[in-house]
């Protein structure tokens, strides 16, 4: 009896679980399929096709687009884990006082809604006579990512034995050999995973570029906006397909590389 | 004794295609301590969980009172458990802790303060009410746990290694509280622990289990002076395991020396194991030994030097004793009729003493 | 020392670009075109058309945060309770959504429930009568509920694999049944993982402009579009500042919320 009971509980789990992975993924795996379609209808299969990918790639806007999207997020994501591991280090080696200060501080982006990051960086650009385009975008995804960094090198610090650190200057190491041959070692998969975080971040923001960027600049998600405002084109599916490809094989990367290395 | 409170009757259990427990039978008999003990994978927690309705058992029945209650779930079982890292609610204090079992079954609220009170008072915990959890030390952690076990007023308590996260002096400490509270209480307890002295000084009834078996079930002083087969031996206290051949009746031949045992229906010129605790080997003249060899080793232990004796087989016999002998020098082993405890060889694989890893 | 100093790149660049613009927010908010303090731009919250797009998406916001919760708590459960070694694959799939491009996943809603979309094509390949599905409130909440989910799941799966299998045992042992289990010892161990989740799907619900522009039309106007006009098209910063910080309030309000039950930072999602 209780064996078929749990059974049933099973299967009941098991129903629910495919239920909301079909609600997470139909409206996905719908796009791909029609990112395929040789007829513009949304209902009818007109044969397979490549051509909304050629299309796509024919396109300079798109690849315009792509292009400032990837160098935005490689120069943001970059420039955001060398600021942000340096914070970390130095916040964790803080009293508990300027600790909960600083950490609060780099809560705010985190949690503050990104139509007001986004307005506010609008307006401080504004104010301080810096015009809006490639720079300032730049500078606003690296402030959004730099909290991730933060919270992804944390705890690998926190882990970290100090006593490694201290036996290697014991054994004569300087302060910065010792760093980069004992510390620094430990927390790399934290940095990783953070460098990787803040490039996803930074790929798929739209509410704080749209603010930011001025006329000129466009990256995906804007040109993507601005085009599905105009009526959706076969090509916007193949874009999704590939993004989804691609963040999928990112987020595999930083999702179990890090984990793999640290079984061994 | 009184009669039987749980029977486990042909219980068998495995975890992805390995065997646990294999036809596991046992009888636990109303108001007694009963251990069970063995090592790490033995099956001891196994078992105390398919008691407890937290596992189920492959085949095979539970018993609670005559009455089957393999198929009942945890909550409605008529016994309680104190778990390993005492598992109290984080969120609730003291109070609230004991109380818990009381409130899911609606007892009045007066009952409830009452039955706190009462069983603060019997863990030495007077007073504790509002405190949280993470202010209590581990060992007061336990003790609530037992109190929040025991309002309840279960036949029987099950215990899974509760003492294993205390350090030695605290251990010890609750070992008496155990004895005590059981007799207080008049309740069954089912203990499981992997430390043979806890075992020894607290039980009624001592089940001595290995790879799902139960190797030998007795009162502590049957276990540790007459262990059933090797790996009991092994695993009880220290001894010295060696290989004999029963000549006759109440005569054992140990490397080629006879000794007098008191051991009989074994026939005759059977390899046998023969077990001798270290305290039990008396040092002697040469002359005088029914074996002879030299000490090749010497610790001084405060009750008692530890002391090896090399045979000239190669044997190193483990010697306890209050007379020392110094390194190099040549002694007699002697052994009284009694203190030899003679063995079957194990018939199968399965019975075979294993690698004890404490 | 030395170690503090590598804080020193950090420090200015939060202050240049997290706390002055903050800062600006503010005194744009507070002050009008002439630069005279004003409490006008706050108080435009009260105007009719304003104050129905706060009402309209504080309700639709905490429609889908509802049924954010009401999903994903049974999800979190049995993914909790699955086998350690499938576990962490399964929940990677569940939220794996949460990084595909925010625009692209509406998108394929958009998609979906058209007027010439995938449903209506496949109801009237039944035989079915078409149903007016996208520039509705549904059709938001809809869009809420499909962006935001996993903020949901998340936080609610971590606290709930913090809590010992034993806890839950001694409970059942203690005589409590399922349903007692889960008031007494589940909800209240996972209120930080809930209050987390409810953070993070309600403040970016309570915000979106963009998920009402694509599924609920130009009719249907939130707060966020609201706010958004005024900065790219209507180009009067005071008063979207001043509906910023009308916005803030509510945000802030949910930061305490968290500090009050997530003392620990338990239920954080990262």
């Amino acid at each position: 009896m209780r064996r078929i009971k749990h059974l049933i509980r099973k299967i009941w789990q098991d129903c629910y679980l495919a239920l909301i992975m079909i609600f997470l993924y139909a409206p996905i795996a719908t796009m791909m399929v029609l990112s395929f379609n040789n007829s513009k209808s949304r209902t009818q299969w007109g044969g397979f096709t490549l051509k909304w990918y050629t299309q796509m790639f024919a396109s300079r806007n798109i690849m315009d687009a792509l292009y400032n999207t990837l160098l935005i997020a490689f120069l943001s994501a970059l420039i955001a884990t060398i600021i942000g591991t340096a914070a970390a280090i130095a916040i964790n080696s803080m009293k508990q006082v300027p600790k909960t200060i600083l950490m609060g501080i780099t809560n705010i982006p985190m949690l503050n809604a990104d139509i007001v990051t986004g307005i506010s960086l609008m307006l401080a650009f504004i104010a301080f006579g810096i015009s809006l385009g490639f720079k300032t975008v730049l500078i606003s995804h690296i402030t959004f990512n730099i909290p991730y960094v933060i919270l992804s090198v944390m705890p690998k610090l926190k882990q970290t034995n100090r006593y490694t650190y201290e036996a290697a200057m014991d054994l004569g190491a300087g302060p910065v050999y010792a760093f980069f041959k004992v510390v620094f070692p430990d927390i790399l998969p934290g940095v990783l995973s953070g460098f990787l975080m803040a490039f996803t971040m930074s790929l798929d923001d739209f509410i704080i570029t749209h603010f930011t960027r001025g006329a000129g600049v466009n990256t995906l998600s804007t040109l993507i906006y601005s085009e599905v405002r105009r009526g959706i084109k076969p090509s916007m599916y193949a874009l999704s397909t590939i993004i989804f490809a691609s963040v999928l094989i990112l987020l595999i990367i930083s999702n179990f590389a890090p984990k793999k290395k640290q079984a061994n | 004794m009184g009669h039987p409170l749980i029977d486990l009757v042909n219980i068998s259990k495995s975890f992805d295609g390995t065997m646990v427990l294999d036809d596991l039978n046992l009888s636990v008999k109303e108001n007694t301590f009963v251990t069970l003990l063995g090592p790490s994978g033995c099956g001891k927690t196994t078992t105390l969980r398919i008691i407890g309705g937290f596992e189920t058992a492959d085949t095979g029945k539970v018993f609670f009172n005559g009455e089957d209650i393999s198929k009942l779930p945890p909550n409605k079982r008529q016994l309680n458990t104190v778990f390993q890292k005492y598992a109290l609610f984080p969120h609730m204090n003291i109070a609230e802790n004991i109380a818990f079992g009381l409130k899911i079954k609606n007892k009045p609220k007066a009952y409830i303060q009452d039955k706190i009170r009462y069983a603060l008072k019997l863990v030495n915990l007077d007073g504790y009410e509002n405190r949280s959890v993470d202010s209590l030390s581990g060992g007061q952690q336990q003790r609530i746990a037992i109190a929040r076990a025991i309002v309840n007023e279960p036949k029987v308590l099950l215990l899974d290694e509760p003492l294993g996260a205390l350090d030695l002096k605290l251990r010890q400490d609750m070992q008496y509280e155990l004895i005590r509270l059981k007799n207080e209480l008049g309740i069954t307890f089912i203990y499981v622990t992997h430390d043979q002295e806890e075992a020894l000084t607290m039980s009624d009834t001592i089940v001595v289990m290995n790879q799902g078996y139960i190797q030998q079930m007795g009162s502590p002083e049957q276990i540790y002076n007459e262990p059933e087969n090797a790996f009991v031996a092994d695993f009880i206290g220290e001894s010295n395991i060696v290989p004999g051949i029963m000549l006759r009746d109440e005569l054992v031949e140990i490397f080629g020396a006879k000794f007098a045992c008191v051991d009989k229906g074994f026939g005759t010129n059977t390899p046998v194991d023969v077990v001798i605790r270290p305290e039990d080997i008396d040092l002697v003249d040469p002359s005088q030994g029914t074996l002879t060899g030299v000490c090749t080793h010497l610790i001084f232990k405060g009750v008692h030097y530890e002391m090896e004796v090399t045979t000239p087989d190669g044997f190193e016999w483990l010697v306890h004793s209050t007379d020392m002998c110094p390194v190099g020098k040549e002694v007699g082993i002697h052994v009284d009729p009694f203190d030899i405890q003679i063995m079957n060889k194990p018939a199968s694989e399965d019975e075979e003493a294993v690698g004890v890893n404490e | 020392m030395s170690k503090k100093l590598l804080a020193g790149p950090y420090l200015i660049w939060m202050t240049g670009f997290i706390v002055i613009p903050l800062l600006l927010i503010v005194y744009y908010g507070l002050t009008d075109r002439t630069g005279a303090f004003t409490l006008a731009n706050i108080l435009s919250i009260a105007t009719a058309e304003h104050a129905k797009a706060l009402w309209l998406s504080l309700g639709l916001s905490l429609m889908s945060t509802v049924i954010c919760l009401l999903l994903a708590y049974p999800l979190a459960m049995i993914l909790r309770n699955r086998q350690m070694g499938q576990s962490s694959f399964i929940v990677f799939i569940f939220i794996l959504p949460m990084w595909m491009n925010f625009l692209l996943r509406t998108l394929a809603w958009q998609t979906l429930l058209e007027k010439g979309g995938v449903i209506n094509g496949i109801l009237t390949a039944l035989h079915l009568p078409n149903q007016n599905l996208i520039n509705t409130p549904g059709a938001i909440i809809l869009g809420m509920v499909y962006n935001f989910l996993p903020f949901m799941v998340l936080p609610i799966y971590n606290v709930l694999c913090k809590i010992d299998d034993n806890t839950i045992n001694a409970a059942r042992d203690l005589g409590a049944n399922f349903a007692q289990t889960l008031w007494w010892i589940w909800f209240p161990l996972s209120v930080p993982g809930v209050i987390s989740g409810i953070t993070m799907v309600f403040v970016p619900s309570l915000t979106t402009f963009v998920i009402s522009n694509l599924l609920g039309g130009s009719k249907i106007l939130l707060i966020g579009n609201v706010i958004e006009q005024e900065f790219t098209k209507g180009s009067n910063w005071h008063m979207g500042s001043g509906l910023s910080l009308v916005l803030m309030a509510f945000i802030l309000l949910s930061m305490a919320l968290i500090a009050k039950y997530d003392k620990n930072g338990e239920g954080s999602t990262f």
